[in-house]
């Protein structure tokens, strides 16, 4: 057989599976072990997998009443001590905006899951969009941050989920999968490693005694230490603006330091945090921006323009958020233009254009959703960059 | 002062914290004194006793009382519970919380942790009311009682919040109201030594939002109300005891029944399916690994 | 160089998407090439139609979708009438014999029969039907080898069901082969 299992369920070798029971996989990889979720195409498979394999890796799942209930049951579980995940699609995830916002606020380790479909609303349930890349951003209310990835197939699916785990504990923040139904669906072969090859970020667990503790007193990374329950440290975990004991300050400096710290620390640690993809970039007059499903589009797009002697090259965002802010500029000093295909009506590139400001043209090739762009399409635009035709 | 004099139920509260949000003869500190008497009474291990609340004047007791405490999203507090205390199954898990919190917004969550027979002990108190907010009408505000937004008159059907429980699935389930101090403590103390979902509805007053509005008195004159106007009838039917405005109260404890808890179903289940293959989650590893100390 | 493009057509319940998934397995795992299965999602029941498409490389594979297939594999007639027109000049129709009739197939396109619904039913189990069409798939095309089907047909089917599926996966394949003789090869 091409795949294995371990004495403690743990599986490794090659599968050909799709990108939502990769993600499962990369889960339990993870070292995660509770999951909640509420059943929604395209995503359901993630946490249909979960329920087949957490009770013989030792794993809890629960299927919710609402994303609203389990967005915030796994963040009870997060805070409980286990590693935990969210799982949704739009629909869902609008749901979930609410507790999104909680666990930014009240800085909890969690990954959410969204695989993206057609919206807004009820949408296209079966077909793929990437127009929940702003929600992600923006769509909880207040100032608040998150770090967001984008597989591009069933194997970083796997990847990534094993690393949004890892970001999660590390800076003590929500991360988000922002998934595709397309990548969601798709099967290819993953290669799961063994699992000691596998790296399980540890959760920060202070050292001090309880009367020396504070669960929101940053260390030198901004990112402060978590404790274990039920061992008398009476920690106050609440949303609202707070003091470094978590007690409620309701004021305007307690705010200032707090919201500029929840923004500081993945700022600032975005050398850790951010990732992005560059190929045939060196001699580029033309760079197509993508990421998700669409970078597999924009990169045949690029071959197709590379044998016509058009120098293009890809810029591939791994890391939606933090965007890629100074790595774009750079870029956009070297290019005539960058063109940003993405199945939605114009997101990503306003962050381009924003990051680009003004050294080049930022072209967007947009979608409404339902399907991928066709390649020839990315490359008119490429074309119409460069001043052919 | 000398240790002596001092308040037993000090140690439990968050000093540093006080003076409390709560208006002055508001039934929710008296609830508070009551919950942790019965814990001291229990001779539970309280860091081993995790609070949850909700928003709202009752969803602020996680954060006075000196305990790992939580204050989560509105409506959300036994949902976070859940999760709370499946990743963590060593954990006594309190809910907090108050009747627009659970049972307006938090509605859906309520009825299926009874349901699932959740492992959580479940305070209710109900002061008919939305205090935080400026006292506007609740699932519990009883017809026709004054409201912010029913300045003519509440006029929906209310919730009978034992009988919710009931029917929804708690093993446990209970009411008294504040002026019941001691009946109420030795029955959060019963409860906080059974499993499963219990709930217990505190009929509380808001003197400032209820009271006022609808020409009742201070809350003295609302303790001797509840002192006339309770009747004590455990094992109660629940369908009797709904809450008519002005009209008699029953309290006393309704039902005390096993069921399996979520946790329990979840583990037959799969054992039956799955034999030896089946693991258990038991709670987090003690030995979590400690940052670098070069990072401190 | 382009993805050879595969798409599978049939009703809900003829196993079309696990058809699919063993050529893909067949490929990507034992084979070492690339392949990417895209089944199409939509309100499926059983006895409507459904599609797999499979792409297989040996580069990665960018394009995930099937856009004009070089082999389709019919297993009813509804398939044959909806997908047909997109196969590609020089493409390659596969169909069961006892479910389609190919009348109306563009000229200059080759197509192969195998009557697979009653080579199912004389091993006693309509149900390994898909494993019929497998093996002809792997003896008229030759894009995935035998044994990479075998090893992809065995860690696909329920262990239960291996020794059947093995001989209708057989069946196919020597009825492929006695095809392409006969006709002088591919």
């Amino acid at each position: 057989m091409s795949a294995s299992v371990s004495d403690k369920g743990l599986l490794s070798g090659r599968l050909f599976i799709d990108g939502d029971h990769a993600c499962a996989e990369g889960a339990i990889a993870a070292g995660c072990r509770f999951a909640a979720g509420y059943p929604i195409t395209p995503s359901t498979e993630i946490v249909e997998r979960l329920a087949l394999r957490f009770p013989l890796v030792g794993g809890t799942f629960i299927q919710m009443e609402d994303e609203l209930a389990a967005s915030i049951t796994a963040i009870g579980a997060a805070w409980g001590g286990t590693k935990s995940l969210c799982v949704t699609s739009g629909p869902g995830f609008s749901l979930m905006m609410e507790n999104l916002g909680y666990a930014a606020m009240t800085e909890t380790p969690i990954v959410f899951v969204d695989v993206q479909r057609g919206g807004p609303s009820t949408g296209l349930p079966t077909l793929p969009a990437q127009a929940d890349m702003m929600q992600v951003r923006w769509g909880s209310h207040g100032d608040f941050r998150v770090i967001a990835l984008c597989p591009s197939s069933p194997q970083e699916c796997f990847d990534m989920t094993i690393e949004a785990f890892r970001l999660a504990e590390r800076y003590r923040t929500p991360v988000v999968l922002m998934m595709d139904e397309v990548v969601g669906h798709m099967t290819e072969r993953v290669v799961i490693p063994p699992p000691e090859e596998i790296s399980q970020e540890p959760r920060r667990i202070t050292r001090r005694p309880p009367e020396d503790f504070r669960l929101f007193e940053p260390r030198d990374d901004l990112v402060p230490d978590m404790c274990p329950l039920g061992k008398g440290y009476n920690i106050h975990v609440t949303g609202l603006t707070h003091d470094e004991r978590g007690y409620p300050v309701l004021n305007v400096a307690s705010q200032d330091s707090l919201i500029r710290r929840l923004k500081d620390k993945l700022l600032c640690n975005a050398g850790d945090i951010v990732r992005w993809e560059a190929r045939d970039l060196e001699d580029a007059e033309i760079a197509v921006l993508s990421y998700g499903i669409t970078s597999r589009i924009a990169q045949r797009a690029v071959e197709m323009a590379r044998a016509e002697g058009l120098c293009a090259g890809s810029f591939r965002l791994l890391t939606a958020w933090p965007f890629p802010e100074e790595a774009v500029r750079a870029l956009a000093g070297k290019v005539k233009a960058i063109v940003v295909p993405e199945l939605n009506l114009g997101q990503m590139v306003i962050e381009a254009e924003r990051a680009a400001a003004g050294r080049c043209a930022v072209v967007s090739v947009d979608h409404a959703g339902g399907a991928v762009h066709s390649p020839e399409v990315i490359l008119d635009a490429m074309r119409a960059a460069a001043g052919r035709r | 002062m000398s240790s002596q004099c001092e308040n037993p139920v000090k140690k439990f509260l968050r000093t540093d914290r006080m003076p409390s949000i709560w208006c002055p003869g508001c039934g929710i500190g008296t609830s508070v004194n009551c919950f942790v008497r019965a814990l001291m009474d229990s001779g539970m291990d309280p860091s081993g006793m995790a609070i949850v609340s909700g928003i709202g004047c009752t969803g602020r007791v996680a954060g006075y009382l000196n305990l790992d405490s939580f204050h989560t999203t509105h409506g959300r507090a036994l949902p976070f519970a859940t999760g709370l205390k499946l990743a963590n199954p060593e954990l006594n898990v309190v809910v907090y919380s108050g009747d627009g919190d659970l049972t307006a917004i938090g509605g859906n969550h309520f009825i299926h942790a009874a349901r699932r027979n959740m492992d959580l002990l479940c305070i209710c108190v109900n002061n008919l009311t939305y205090g935080m907010t400026g006292g506007q009408v609740t699932p519990t505000t009883p017809t026709p009682a004054i409201a912010s937004t029913t300045p003519y008159g509440a006029y929906e059907p209310t919730f009978n919040l034992p009988h919710l429980a009931a029917s929804s699935g708690a093993s446990f389930v209970a009411r008294w109201t504040v002026f019941h101090v001691r009946q109420l403590t030795r029955t959060i103390e019963e409860a906080l030594g059974r499993k499963g979902f219990r709930f217990i509805e505190i009929i509380s007053p808001c003197p400032t939002l209820f009271l006022r509005r609808n020409r009742l008195g201070d809350s003295v004159d609302e303790m001797r109300f509840y002192r006339d106007n309770s009747e004590i009838r455990n094992q109660c039917d629940t369908r009797e005891t709904e809450i008519a405005y002005r009209g008699k109260i029953v309290v006393g404890k309704f039902v005390d029944r096993t069921r399996p808890t979520w946790r329990e179903a979840h583990a037959a289940r799969h054992t039956e399916a799955l034999g030896a293959r089946f693991i258990q989650w038991v709670g987090p590893e003690d030995d979590l690994r400690a940052p670098d100390e070069g990072m401190a | 160089m382009a993805s050879r493009e595969i798409k599978i057509g049939g009703l809900g319940g003829q196993g079309v998407i696990m058809a699919g998934m063993i050529i893909g397995r067949a490929a990507s795992l034992h084979d070492d090439k690339y392949a990417t299965l895209i089944q199409a999602f939509g309100p499926e029941a059983r006895g409507a139609a459904c599609n797999a498409q499979v792409l297989i490389d040996d580069t990665p594979i960018l394009y995930p979708y099937v856009r004009s297939p070089e082999f389709l594999v019919t297993l009813s007639q509804d398939a044959f009438r909806l997908f047909s027109p997109e196969l590609r000049d020089g493409g390659v129709l596969l169909f069961d014999e006892d479910m389609v009739d190919p009348a109306g197939l563009r000229p200059g396109l080759r197509k192969f029969g195998v009557p697979a619904t009653r080579f199912a039913e004389s091993l006693g189990r309509k149900q390994v039907l898909n494993l019929i069409v497998v093996g002809f798939f792997t003896a008229i095309t030759g894009l995935i080898s035998e044994a990479a089907a075998r090893k992809a047909v065995a860690e696909t089917v329920p262990p239960s069901t291996l020794a059947l599926n093995t001989r209708a996966f057989e069946m196919g394949l020597a009825h492929g082969r006695q095809l392409l003789s006969e006709r002088g090869g591919f």
